[in-house]
This record gives structure tokens, C-alpha cells and sequence, in this order.
């Protein structure tokens, strides 16, 4: 299939929606559906508007919130790597560790997030605990589930190779981890991006999740719309580029998917 | 040592050894002693009291029922697990880790690895034992030409087919430069044309003079054919029911060979002994 008619069918339902949106919005169909004043129904023309009006603001506001991601992501992976690789060399380490981690996963951001702005203020640092405190967990488990995906005749095998405990795991148990912790990877970008506005919206001067909060306040709804383009935008291009780095690293297991 | 020469094919079986001495690594048969042992798995017993001595350089087959413990015994010999009862000796050495470093262990299915190329799967036991990567590739890759595998060496498992895929394994076994070949089932998961091919291929290659080789199979014709010995065992728990010696060399002719009326003889004789021991 060709690009432009592979991606013919979403584009087409995009426009679709978007047309039916610009209508609804242009007309007040909404507004007076809601019983809402008419300003606060953006149409989609009104948010590309504000996206070029507001593109200094954006900009700025959106490297902010990218730089959390990405330095709150990098902390998830290594930290994600680190525990899988301690989980799965030792037992101990296993009951000791593996239900805090998923304890840890059941702590209400909602209600962290306060508190972490109390203690560290309004700079980076809690941007960065949320964002690798919800990235983490999804990277060590699937990772895990790839160190020990490992065949027990392979383990036999290699053992007769006379591989010892750290052999084994370089030149086996990393390398079929790999797909897995990406896959991890995926999911942990994903979320990294609204783990990030979350937290500028509970206390932050700037970043996307502040100019949302802001132009809410001051019933800019366009404005914070066009914060969410970005957001998203965002949000694709980081999984797009994990993606990328994965099918460069993995090529024996994405090429089956990659070749069709 | 056994006289290995059948009639009719002493040029054939010549070059054979020829090729294969070429073919092997650094590695001098060791004798293998197993002396009246036994294993459970808990509540299960999987083998009761064998009983096994295999000469330096010698072949021995061990056919039986399914699930009889032919791979535990396998597992024993090469030091990967600690038998309850008896004594297992690889070149004399009785200790787990002294067996594993005389004995290179290839499992049922190839167990490639998938990132690897298959020159870098067939060096990865001089990889594990620390040669510098080039010369690794280096001594894998002058094997590759022998083995059928020219032109091959920078393919990825899932490109090659069954059979080359077998081989690069049986390399990769034989690149561990061990004086033991332990193999389980070799060519059970090939099609029976291909498995015909291989065991051909297996016969030119085996170098009498070098490995001490212990071959499982569940297929009789394959034990005969390929073994100077075989072991018929029973089946759980495994006893040796019938201890065939074949006074013949593996001929590269397979069909000729397998059709022989002294190796049918044989292979009926294995396999009531199989049937008996399977009651």
C-alpha cells in the first residue's frame, strides 16, 4: 500500500471530525446544547489560531515540559533497568523488593504531588519524581518478564559452554530482555508526558500544564486546547522516536513486524 | 578402538574422517563411566541403576520410550545435574564442574540465538571462553565451508532452514572444543528427508579418533545407523533392556546402509528389546 492511501482513511476521518467539530462550534450548537457562554466552545480554526498567535509561549512552555519528560524518563529507565536486573539476579531482592514497587504504583499521584511541591518547590525536582515514579514500573516489569523469558535449555546449553551467572546474562538474558523493555519504553513515554503536565499543574511558573492552568483561569479555552495539541504532538513524536531506537536495536524481533 | 570399515566403502568412510578431523577443534575423546546410577525428581524416579562405560572416541546411541530420562542422563554425564545414587566419570573426573568443562551439550531444538549471525552463534562458546570476537569469527568461520554453511556466515537464524539451522547448532557444540559430544535428539524436529540428510552428514562428520559421543534419539534407525553402541533403555524408570554392539563403520551411503540385511537384523532386534522394555 502506498503512503498517501494508507494514511487516506484516518486523514479523511480526522477532517471528518474536525469539520463536524468547527461546525457545531461555529454555530453554537454546543454552547447552547450545554448552555454554555459561546466563548468557552473553541473551534478547531480558533485553536490553530491561538497555536500561531500563542507559538512563543508554546514554544517556551513546551521545551519546559519536554526537558521533564525527558529527564524524568531517562531516571525511569535507569532506574527501571536497575531493579529488573536486581530482581532477577536475586531472590532475596525479590521479596524484598518487587511488592514495594508495586506498592508504589498505588500511591495517588493526586495526593503526592502536593506535598512533593511543599518539599522541593516549584522548580524541576517533583516534575522529575512524578514522571519516573510513573514510568519506572511499566519499564522493570516487562523487562523483567524479558530476562526471564530466557528458554531453560538455552540456560543448560549455555552453562555446557561453560557461560557463568553475568556470561549468561550478557549474552542471553539482556539481549531477549530488549523487546520486552521496550515495550516497557512505549508505554512509559506515553504516560511520562501527562505525569509531567500533571505535576506543572499542581504547582509550577511554567510548562504546558501552567499555561493550561492559567488559561483556564482566564477562560482562554483556545489557548489551553492548543496546549493539548502540542501535548499530544509531543506525546507522538517521543513514541515514534522510542519506537525508532527500538527497531534499530531489536532488529531480530521487529523485523517479522516491520517487513510486512 | 573398533573396526569401523564395511565393506565396499573404506575410501568413502576415509575421506569422511578425513574431512572431519579437519572439521573438529583441539578436542581428544574422553572415556565416559556411569556406574549404577539412579535419579528421582522428587516422588518420580527417572532412572533406575545404569550402568554405562563408553570408550574414548566411541559413539554410543541410547534409544527409549518418551519421557524415560534419556535427557536426564544426558544432563548427568554433562555435569548440569548431581545424580541421588551412583557415580558418573568424565575423563576420570567425577565432579559437576570437571564434567562440564570436558562435555558440550546440544539440546533438543538449535536454541540460536536470535540476535546473533550464525557465524557469531557458532563462535559463541570461544566468545564465553574470552576470545577476542575477530579471531573467534575467525576459527568459527573455517568450519563453515565443511559443514554446508559457505555464504551463510552473516544470515540470522530465522533466514536459514532447518537443516542449516542444525548445523550451525551441532558447530556451535563442537566449537566448545570438549572431548565429549552430548546429543539430545539431534534431528527430531527436522523432516524426515532432511533428518535422512543429516545423519548422513552427522556420519561423515564425527570423527571417531577425537569425540567420545552419546547420542539420544527416540529413533532406532538413527541410534544404528549413526552409534558404534546402543542402549535400549526401558521406560520410566529407565533400565538398560538390550546393549546392541555394531561391528560396522557408518557408511555415507545411508540408504545402502539402513537396508543392509545385518542392519535390519539389528534394528528388529532393538526394537522388540524397545517394545519389551516399554511394558
Amino acid at each position: 500500500m502506498s503512503a498517501a492511501r494508507r494514511y487516506l482513511a484516518p486523514l479523511a476521518v480526522i477532517l471528518v471530525l474536525l469539520g463536524a467539530w468547527e461546525m457545531a462550534a461555529r454555530w453554537d450548537w454546543i454552547s447552547n446544547a450545554l448552555n454554555v457562554e459561546d466563548f468557552l466552545i473553541p473551534a478547531p480554526s480558533d485553536i490553530a489560531i491561538s497555536l500561531w498567535e500563542d507559538r512563543s509561549l508554546m514554544l517556551s512552555d513546551g521545551w519546559v515540559t519536554l526537558q521533564e519528560v525527558l529527564l524524568g524518563f531517562a531516571i525511569a529507565a535507569a532506574a527501571g533497568v536497575a531493579f529488573a536486573l536486581m530482581i532477577h539476579l536475586s531472590e532475596t531482592a525479590r521479596r524484598a523488593v518487587y511488592p514495594l514497587l508495586v506498592a508504589s504504583q498505588t500511591i495517588p499521584i493526586v495526593i503526592l504531588a502536593p506535598i512533593l511541591v511543599v518539599w522541593f518547590g516549584f522548580g524541576l525536582t517533583p516534575k522529575l519524581v512524578i514522571v519516573a515514579l510513573i514510568c519506572f514500573f511499566p519499564i522493570t516489569v516487562n523487562m523483567l518478564d524479558g530476562l526471564r523469558s530466557v528458554d531453560p535449555d538455552l540456560t543448560k546449553m549455555m552453562r555446557s559452554l561453560g557461560a557463568g551467572r553475568l556470561q549468561r546474562l550478557w549474552r542471553a538474558e539482556l539481549p531477549a530482555s530488549l523487546p520486552y523493555a521496550f515495550s516497557g519504553a512505549r508505554v512509559a513515554i506515553t504516560v511520562s508526558v501527562i505525569g509531567a503536565v500533571f505535576a506543572e499543574y499542581v504547582g509550577s511558573s511554567e510548562g504546558l500544564g501552567h499555561l493550561i492552568n492559567q488559561s483556564q483561569a482566564q477562560l482562554l479555552t483556545a489557548r489551553s486546547f492548543a496546549a493539548v495539541v502540542i501535548l499530544s504532538a509531543m506525546a507522538i513524536a517521543l513514541f515514534g522516536l522510542v519506537s525508532l531506537i527500538e527497531r534499530r536495536l531489536v532488529s531480530w524481533d521487529s523485523r517479522g513486524v516491520t517487513r510486512a | 578402538m573398533l573396526t569401523r570399515l564395511r565393506e565396499g566403502t573404506p575410501d568413502a568412510a576415509r575421506e569422511g574422517r578425513a574431512e572431519s578431523a579437519a572439521a573438529a577443534p583441539d578436542a581428544v575423546g574422553a572415556p565416559v563411566h556411569v556406574r549404577d546410577v539412579g535419579h528421582s525428581f522428587g516422588e518420580l524416579r527417572a532412572i533406575e541403576r545404569i550402568d554405562l562405560e563408553i570408550e574414548p572416541g566411541e559413539v554410543v546411541g541410547i534409544v527409549g520410550p518418551s519421557g524415560c530420562g534419556k535427557t536426564t542422563l544426558l544432563e548427568l554425564v554433562a555435569g548440569l545435574r548431581s545424580s541421588d545414587s551412583g557415580t558418573v566419570s568424565v575423563g576420570g573426573k567425577k565432579a559437576e564442574d570437571e564434567r562440564l568443562a570436558r562435555c558440550a551439550y546440544m539440546p533438543q531444538r538449535d536454541l540460536l540465538l536470535p540476535w546473533l549471525s550464525a557465524l557469531d552463534n557458532a563462535a559463541l562458546a570461544l566468545r564465553i571462553a574470552g576470545v577476542p570476537r575477530h579471531e573467534a569469527r575467525a576459527r568459527a568461520g573455517e568450519h563453515f565451508a565443511r559443514l554446508g554453511l559457505e555464504g551463510f556466515e552473516n544470515t540470522r537464524p530465522d533466514e536459514l532452514s532447518g537443516g542449516m539451522r542444525q548445523r550451525v547448532a551441532f558447530l556451535r557444540t563442537l566449537m566448545a572444543g570438549r572431548p565429549v559430544l552430548l546429543l539430545d535428539e539431534p534431528f527430531a524436529s527436522l523432516d524426515a528427508i532432511t533428518r535422512a540428510e543429516m545423519q548422513s552428514w552427522l556420519a561423515r562428520v564425527l570423527d571417531p579418533d577425537r569425540h567420545t559421543v552419546l547420542l539420544v534419539t527416540h529413533d532406532v534407525e538413527e541410534a544404528l545407523y549413526l552409534s558404534d553402541r546402543v542402549l535400549v533403555l526401558s521406560s520410566r524408570p529407565a533400565r538398560v533392556a538390550d546393549r546392541i554392539e555394531i561391528g560396522a563403520t557408518r557408511a555415507p551411503d545411508r540408504a545402502a546402509a539402513v537396508t543392509a540385511s545385518e542392519f535390519t537384523a539389528l534394528k528388529e532386534r532393538a526394537l522388540r528389546s524397545l517394545a519389551e522394555g516399554a511394558r
